[in-house]
């Protein structure tokens, strides 16, 4: 008798640890909240299924929209200021750190990244204080090459607070998209680069022609975190200006929002109702936008075999 | 299990006996700059009389307690004893029941009607948290600098004004210590400190909740007009100063003024080396009714799921004493006692805040009873229209325009 395929326990076994974890902490949450979002309280404060009643306020309401449409706005503008200085500075910082010829490297890479490691409540209050009109060092700093004329209170003006901000937070996290890309350069086998020499295709020429489409799908990568990550984000600014996400909301992005309605502030009180549809709103426009990307972006992409 | 546990729990507290029969009660508080205070000072005589309880003070950072006290409560993790804001965000508290009814504590009988207005529903026929102290609004001032420049203190608007333009001229000082960075010193130091005395304190704060005047009223304009023109007199970048650099600047002798509350004492007995003094807020003309907000400020209340309600009623009737009143009071001169027993006070800055009390009319913040009840909520908008104003954008006319809008699109009376 042929032996019967053997039941394979082993797979289920292995897979039960992160499948729990990860369904406790993250699916069983998520349905949740998005569940939630579709009840609210009736006048006697019992707990009644309302549809989309939360999401047609949501968007319906000027009194909500305004804020709602203001933070998504904010949102957007941090996330442009990412993709065009932080992911450019980190992909030029990674092809200079894996140039040969360069000395300290090794010191470079890890200065760079340290900042990834500090907590935001250190990166906000560092930042705070060197921009600081009071104490900083930034006026200082300034006057020390005859420039005190451009210093401005910059975290104080509605105009230049969030640009500032994003600033801040590309400092500290523009070590990421170096050491990934610098990881996906150093991957690129010497064969390739050889020929690219032995064709006459070398220095910036070679970069262009040969190293970046050879690193493109990082960059993908690197682009779609990004998006994930700001449209996350929440800690800096709250770090900084406070949940109001001063001055006058100006800093105010989807995670700020959702934490002043979900858990109140001050004297208002927390809606965890309306909180999640913010949420449901967050978890849909991301979804969105990486959904935008795997089908629109990836599956364009040309990917090399070595 | 939990019941073999419980059991077990049970049993052994039992077989201990008195040595073990301890209880632990915790305190949940968004004062965090007291902790000292609690641990030193306030919690050993408790412990002192009533050697089987412990008292532990875990408070959390101010701007986050109301979501943390929230959320833990809704998990059931709360402490024993809560630390309640005033009106609102206490009523709701009690309405869902994680506050119990204290109506019957017989320390309650220490306390004046308005005392306890803070902390009962809105029919005044239960009181859940027992009244602790009250902070007043004002102005402290350096009183070196104001002698070195030779100022007398300002009583009126106009004379205001002079002492600031005074000290701006002669350019040692800033002459006023405030920030918008975090916005709610505007309202808090600005609106509701200068405000009551053009709206006549309770009258214009009870008109407003009646529905007979509107936030564009007269009244409630002028004080935004007022604050716009405090943006000549702050110090440079005030755009992103906060409230601790404020702070700092006037105990390091830097800025002459600072919009007070009375809680700052302590902090600034113990941080400057200077002189201070203190004056309400400048009246229109001399001789006017002064008006000055006396704002019932911080209470303690029993969380209704705590298991050790009976020892936590033994704490809050010790609250309510006049021994925990004069000894509050003396610990942190600027939380005034709101106990019908009066209080001595040593410290004379705080002997200056609470003799206004004698001269002029007590009123509370305009925003914090029943206005603050719906979205958007008048309180935190009226922070952002401070700052605006005071940061010139947005016209004292257009933020009153603005929060009068807010409010009537939920409030009844105001539609």
């Amino acid at each position: 008798m042929a032996s019967r395929k053997p039941v394979r326990w082993h797979i289920a076994v292995f897979l039960a640890p992160a499948v729990l974890v990860y369904t406790s902490l993250m699916i069983i949450p998520l349905f949740g909240t998005l569940a939630q979002s579709l009840f609210n309280k009736d006048a006697a404060g019992e707990r009644v299924f309302v549809g989309l009643a939360n999401f047609a306020r949501l968007f319906g309401d000027a009194l909500w929209s305004d804020a709602f449409w203001n933070a998504l706005a904010n949102n957007t503008w941090f996330f442009v200021i990412h993709m065009l200085v932080q992911n450019p500075i980190g992909i030029a910082l990674a092809a200079i750190l894996s140039t040969p010829r360069l000395r300290m490297a090794a010191f470079y890479r890890t200065a760079i990244f340290i900042p990834t490691i500090l907590s935001f409540v250190i990166v906000g209050f560092v930042w705070k204080l060197i921009l600081s009109p009071i104490w900083g060092i930034a006026p200082g700093l300034l006057d020390l090459v005859g420039l005190k004329s451009l210093f401005q209170p910059w975290l104080g003006k509605e105009e230049t607070a969030l640009t500032t901000l994003a600033l801040v937070s590309v400092w500290q996290f523009v070590g990421i998209p170096m050491m990934l890309i610098y990881a996906a350069l150093l991957s690129i086998p010497d064969e390739v680069i050889e020929a690219a020499e032995m064709d006459g295709i070398t220095g910036w020429s070679q970069f262009w022609k040969i190293k970046l489409p050879l690193i493109l799908p990082s960059i993908g990568i690197i682009s779609i975190l990004t998006f994930v990550g700001n449209f996350n984000a929440f800690d800096l600014i709250y770090v900084a200006q406070g949940a109001l996400a001063g001055p006058n909301f100006s800093t105010d992005i989807l995670g700020t929002f959702l934490y002043r309605t979900f858990f109140g502030f001050q004297l208002q009180l927390g809606d965890p109702y309306m909180g999640s549809a913010i949420a449901g709103s967050m978890f849909g426009i991301i979804l969105i936008g990486v959904c935008l990307y795997l089908f629109g972006i990836q599956t364009r992409l040309r990917r090399y075999q070595f | 299990m939990t019941r073999k546990i419980r059991l077990a729990l049970l049993t052994s507290t039992l077989l201990a006996g008195p040595a073990l029969a301890e209880t632990t009660l915790t305190i949940e508080s968004w004062r965090n700059d007291d902790l000292t205070i609690w641990q030193d000072t306030i919690i050993p005589a408790f412990e002192a009389q009533h050697p089987d309880i412990k008292v532990v003070f875990a408070p959390s950072a101010p701007a986050e307690y109301n979501a943390v006290l929230n959320s833990k409560l809704a998990a059931g993790s709360a402490g024993d004893l809560i630390t309640c804001r005033p009106f609102d965000a206490s009523l709701e508290l009690y309405n869902q029941g994680h506050l119990a009814d204290l109506s019957d504590l017989a320390a309650m009988a220490n306390f004046s009607p308005v005392a306890k207005s803070a902390w009962q529903t809105d029919d005044g026929s239960a009181t859940f948290c027992v009244p602790m102290a009250s902070v007043i609004h004002g102005f402290i001032y350096n009183a070196d600098a104001f002698e070195q420049l030779g100022l007398s203190v300002p009583t009126t608007r106009d004379e205001f004004f002079a002492v600031l333009d005074k000290i701006k001229e002669d350019g040692t000082y800033i002459p006023m210590a405030m920030g918008t960075n975090d916005q709610w010193e505007a309202a808090t130091m600005g609106y509701q400190n200068i405000g009551p005395n053009y709206w006549k304190g309770e009258e214009g704060r009870l008109a407003l909740i009646k529905g007979e005047q509107k936030l564009t009223d007269e009244p409630w304009v002028a004080p935004f007009r007022e604050l716009a023109r405090w943006k000549d007199y702050l110090g440079d970048g005030f755009e992103a100063q906060t409230y601790p650099d404020s702070q700092n600047l006037f105990t390091l002798g830097r800025a002459a003024i600072y919009p007070a509350g009375s809680w700052e004492i302590a902090g600034f007995n113990a941080q400057a080396d200077f002189k201070m003094g203190a004056f309400p807020p400048p009246v229109g003309a001399a001789g006017d009714t002064c008006y000055i907000s006396d704002h019932t400020d911080i209470a303690i209340g029993l969380n209704a799921k705590s298991p050790n309600a009976e020892a936590a009623k033994v704490f809050l009737e010790w609250v309510g004493s006049p021994e925990f009143a004069a000894l509050y009071a003396n610990a942190l001169p600027g939380f005034f006692s709101l106990n019908s027993t009066p209080v001595e006070m040593s410290d004379p800055l705080a002997q200056e805040f609470v003799s206004w009390r004698q001269k002029c009319q007590s009123t509370i913040r305009s925003t914090y009873q029943i206005l603050s009840r719906g979205t958007p909520n008048l309180e935190n908008e009226t922070w952002n229209a401070a700052a605006n104003v005071i940061r010139g954008a947005e016209t004292p006319e257009a933020a009153a325009a603005r929060l009068q809008a807010g409010l009537a699109s939920w409030y009844e009376p105001q539609k």
